[in-house]
């Protein structure tokens, strides 16, 4: 199977689920803004994406997504590191074009689920969850203005969230583009043209998230 | 202006691919700005030899940039810091009196070295060998002006063919990946009308060589494109990817 046999198949792999996921944060983001702007309209959105069999095949859609970029990513990097040989140089330097985030794809990614964990604890477990299991207090499970106040009105947990959330942008400067890079979708011209591209997507949707932290430290409420 | 200077070495010694290797540290005094940084290793060798030691095994060959048998890790750079050149291109100018300079083999699981600084590049002979080539019966020369090639393709190919094959984007990437070296091979003759015809066969046999030989995956760090004596561009991968997936995905 070439696509897990050849490097460029496991490349292919790793990008379209790469961008799927940039598509879902795009979503994720665009969803979480409405809370700002209309807590009532957030309501109806955390309602409609409840335990509706839709929502549901969503949730499974986009979690065999992130384990399928987990995988490849764990996989590649063995291999990679296997590749490298035994022995290491005494110094290496990298040129200044080289970024920084593309030498630690695999750390940033790391962080980047070590807090996925603790948001779906915040959030997923409390709302889809509880809503599918039944489980007590399901009347609110549908409350995102509910849930998203009582985290956010702890500082504590703003600041978690936008050292989450910058992790996450230094992740995607390099992997919008990298994933175009390997989808053969660039060439000389459109190289610097694809890198900016990839840096507007990646700060417009990371100011999107980190608005409703921010919202909440500057002491703002939504009222519904 | 020249003026001579004393550097402190620290080079690799290893006696033969099987061996455990270390750094040795060695001292030369007076060597002239002037000289090339190979110029400089064979004063220290002819020293060694004087001393009735074993010199210090490097591969070089034209020293004039083009054969790309020179290799070297110097201070942390493949060829050194300067970018767009190879270490036989290099002149003890660029260093200060007093430096310390760190000499390391090319380092990856798929170069093992031979001896000191020399390491074994005949897995990118191999990827060569695997479909790098055009063939024909070339015959008689055929009119140029029969075949046109917009200057675009003919700059763009040359670009490519520029790669010399030293292996240092290997060298420097985090990952020992060949993609830039591959790349290059394929885009040299793809992008011509008479390397078009095997184009598919082509980058899916080299691909698979280069995975065959243990390269690792590109994750396109760009310290290949920073690092090529030649600079060439990433730009080739992005057209090796697109090569190889429509060629996967027409079988």
């Amino acid at each position: 199977m070439w696509l897990i046999d050849s490097s460029i198949g496991r490349k292919l792999i790793m990008s379209i689920s790469g961008v799927f996921l940039v598509l879902f944060l795009l979503f994720h983001s665009l969803m979480n803004i409405v809370v700002i702007i209309s807590p009532v309209g957030y309501n109806k959105i955390c309602e409609f994406l409840g335990a509706n069999w839709y929502a549901v095949v969503g949730s499974g859609v986009l979690a065999a997504g992130f384990v399928i970029h987990i995988l490849y990513a764990l996989y590649l990097s063995f291999l990679n590191l296997k590749a490298r040989g035994n022995k290491s140089y005494a110094i290496k330097n990298n040129q200044k074009s080289v970024e920084w985030a593309s030498q630690n794809m695999l750390v940033l990614g790391a962080i980047v689920i070590g807090f996925l964990i603790l948001h779906l604890f915040n959030f997923w477990y409390k709302m889809q969850y509880a809503e599918l299991t039944g489980a007590a207090d399901s009347t609110t499970a549908a409350n995102g203005v509910y849930w998203v106040s009582k985290l956010f009105s702890n500082p504590v947990y703003s600041i978690i969230y936008l050292v989450w959330l910058s992790a996450l942008w230094f992740h995607l400067t390099h992997g919008v583009w990298s994933a175009l890079q390997t989808l053969g979708i660039n060439n000389k011209t459109w190289l610097p043209r694809v890198k900016l591209i990839s840096n507007i997507i990646s700060t417009l949707v990371i100011l999107m998230f980190m608005s409703i932290p921010i919202y909440f430290i500057l002491g703002f409420q939504p009222q519904v | 202006m020249e003026k001579n200077i004393n550097v402190t070495l620290k080079i690799w010694r290893q006696s033969g691919p099987k061996a455990k290797g270390k750094f040795e540290t060695y001292k030369l005094d007076q060597v002239s700005t002037d000289s090339s940084f190979l110029e400089m290793l064979d004063v220290l060798n002819e020293k060694l030899i004087n001393e009735h030691k074993e010199p210090i095994a490097f591969d070089h060959d034209c020293r004039e940039g083009i054969c790309g048998m020179c290799s070297l890790f110097i201070n942390g750079h493949p060829h050194g810091l300067d970018p767009g050149t190879t270490t036989c291109q290099l002149h003890m100018r660029r260093f200060n009196n007093g430096a310390t300079i760190t000499i390391e083999p090319w380092r990856s699981a798929a170069f093992p070295v031979i001896k000191d600084l020399m390491v074994d590049r005949s897995a990118f002979d191999k990827i060569i060998q695997a479909g790098g080539f055009v063939s024909v019966n070339t015959g008689g020369v055929p009119d140029g002006n029969a075949l046109p090639i917009s200057k675009v393709d003919s700059d763009e190919a040359m670009d490519a063919a520029s790669c010399i094959g030293c292996g240092a984007c290997v060298a420097t990437c985090k990952n020992s990946s060949a993609m830039l070296f591959v790349a290059a091979k394929v885009s040299q003759l793809a992008l011509l009308p008479q390397g078009k015809v095997e184009a598919a066969h082509r980058a899916k046999a080299m691909v698979a060589k280069m995975d065959e030989l243990g390269f690792g995956n590109c994750t396109n760090t760009g310290a290949c494109e920073a690092e090529c004596p030649k600079n060439v561009s990433i730009s080739h991968i992005a057209r090796l990817n697109r090569e190889f997936l429509n060629a996967k995905f027409k079988d």
